[in-house]
């Protein structure tokens, strides 16, 4: 009971804690203290805020192996099901606040502009993957899931491509958001993964 | 009656006016507002009392001296309702000014590091009268007028913003270019130590910011250096001490802290078609039909605007100075030449 108790304040911090920055990012459009195009604010904050999310839920599993913790695994599909929400507000951004709902500019943009084209496809593929993450999906796909939620990866990779064609002059924030994904990725790597549990062994030792 | 003179001149006067004319008459004008502003010190309110609420900068004594003297409002635009005024915060807080950092706020949080006084600008290249300037000799001569301008960034959103400058005509007339200047190329200055956005080793772009301009437009009535704005001296962060303003091309031909200013045959490449010729010209006019290669042109969001209106409006061929300038570009293929 102790640790059922447990194990939900951490998925309620985790929650909040999630949610802090929409609040925050929302406070400051309310307040005017968001700069002179509040909509571009929120578009570019829950955008990089999105990135965090996935490369947050795509480093779960290598902390698991490293450290063998059962926090990691608990808010996996939580924080995949705010990976997908904050893309989706980043879409809703772009629509409402950037093209102010005018559908016929968005249909040739989308055509036109292949970093929105990529960032849509990452959209769906998030879409699929949230429908896919609840326990019904998970018995119905049975072993397929597994290789099914493996996207996840090509879509980190579809949102870098989407943030890469955006950078107009300094790639620096980029290249940093690239090198974590880089590491992420690695540690699914066979040699990689399997020299994880040594690692937590080793540094259990010391 | 002096002061009547003086008072808001409509873009369009000039539609009508052959350049040489408008020119001469501009010029005597400035001469009678001169006179008005001196006037309007010694008791009117002053013509830029509506700034009052912009926070006073810190310019030198010679500084505030010629800006006392500035002919205010001698462009204006034709429709002042459509074009607001930007609040001094949005103008001076929302900019592109990589030097200093890529984020719109950057510049407003670092540019405090640059040192413009004393500041001095190098004019060399194919002239007779070339040399170093300091900037309080190089800006003496000239009268200082009040230009408000539409601002359209290539990013598709635009600002109305009351600059304070001198015609850049004035100052290439005073070097005295030779028969073999046909452009002009300005330069920013480089200096890591105080521009942080020059230490990035991530940067695309090749330091120093170059811009150009051919030699025609360069002399065209409506291109100034400003050196102050809202009724006060530039802040930093929109390109103090000396910047360029071209009204009917894309911010970012409207280069920043100049320092060098040449005279030169050959056309410039500028920083922005270095990086990526296919999104960026030589030219880069401001024209709704050319879209950038990644978002419309057609369009632009005038700010401030809020989450319930975006402020769209549409996009205007060289940012509504066309009656002006078009007769620059007769003949010319403005898709290819963009």
């Amino acid at each position: 009971m102790a640790t059922q108790r447990k194990w939900l304040v951490w998925r309620v911090a985790v929650f909040l804690a999630a949610l802090a920055p929409l609040v925050f990012w929302s406070w400051q459009v309310a307040n005017n203290a968001a700069g002179p195009e509040p909509g571009r604010y929120l578009l570019l904050n829950i955008g990089i805020g999105g990135l965090w999310m996935l490369l947050l839920t795509l480093s779960l599993t290598p902390l698991t192996k490293l450290t063998r913790w059962k926090g990691f695994a608990l808010i996996r599909r939580q924080l995949g099901l705010w990976t997908l929400a904050y893309a989706t507000l980043h879409m809703l951004s772009y629509a409402l606040f950037i093209l102010g709902l005018n559908w016929a500019l968005l249909g040739s943009e989308i055509v036109k502009r292949p970093y929105i084209i990529v960032g849509m496809i990452a959209l769906i593929g998030l879409s699929v993957l949230g429908a896919t993450s609840n326990k019904w999906s998970m018995k119905r796909l049975g072993k397929r899931w597994k290789p099914l939620h493996k996207f996840s990866y090509l879509i980190l990779s579809l949102v870098l491509l989407h943030f890469f064609w955006v950078v107009r002059a300094d790639m620096s924030e980029w290249a940093m958001y690239a090198a974590i994904a880089a590491l992420i990725m690695a540690t699914r790597l066979p040699p990689f993964a399997r020299s994880l549990p040594k690692l937590r062994y080793r540094l259990s030792r010391t | 009656m002096l002061i009547k003179i003086a008072k808001p001149s409509d873009l369009h006067e000039s539609d009508v006016t052959p350049e040489s004319i408008y020119l001469s008459r501009r010029r005597f004008m400035g001469g009678m507002a001169g006179l008005g502003a001196g006037l309007a010190l010694s008791g009117h309110a002053r013509a830029n009392a509506d700034y009052s609420d912009v926070p006073d900068g810190n310019a030198p004594a010679w500084l505030k001296e010629k800006i006392s003297d500035t002919q205010w409002r001698a462009i204006t635009p034709s429709d002042p309702e459509k074009d607001k005024i930007a609040p001094f915060d949005d103008a001076s807080g929302y900019n592109n000014f990589f030097e200093f950092g890529t984020d719109k706020g950057d510049p407003a949080r670092y540019a405090g590091s640059l040192q413009t006084e004393p500041w001095s600008v190098v004019v060399d290249g194919e002239v007779n009268n070339g040399g170093r300037f300091a900037l309080e000799d190089f800006a003496k001569p000239s009268q200082f007028e009040e230009r408000i301008y539409r601002l359209r960034c290539v990013e598709a959103w635009s600002m109305v913003i009351p600059w304070l400058g001198i015609p850049l005509a004035e100052i290439i007339k005073r070097a005295d270019p030779t028969s073999k200047a046909k452009y002009v190329r300005f330069e920013t200055l480089v200096d890591p130590e105080q521009m942080r956005g020059q230490r990035s080793s991530f940067s695309i772009i090749d330091w120093p910011y170059v811009e150009g301009l051919r030699l025609d437009e360069a002399m065209h009535p409506l291109t100034i250096m400003a050196m102050g704005m809202y009724g006060r001296e530039l802040p930093n962060q929109n390109g103090a001490p000396l910047r360029l303003v071209v009204p009917w091309k894309y911010g970012f031909k409207s280069i920043k802290s100049i320092v060098r200013i040449s005279l030169v045959e050959e056309q410039p490449i500028n920083s922005w078609q270095q990086i990526a010729a296919d999104e960026y010209g030589f030219y880069a006019n401001v024209n709704p039909n050319v879209d950038h290669p990644r978002w419309s042109q057609a369009t632009e969001r005038r700010l401030p605007n809020s989450l319930f209106s975006t402020n769209t409006i549409d996009t205007r061929m060289f940012n509504g100075y066309e009656d002006e300038v078009a007769e620059l570009y007769a003949g010319m293929d403005l898709r290819k030449h963009y």
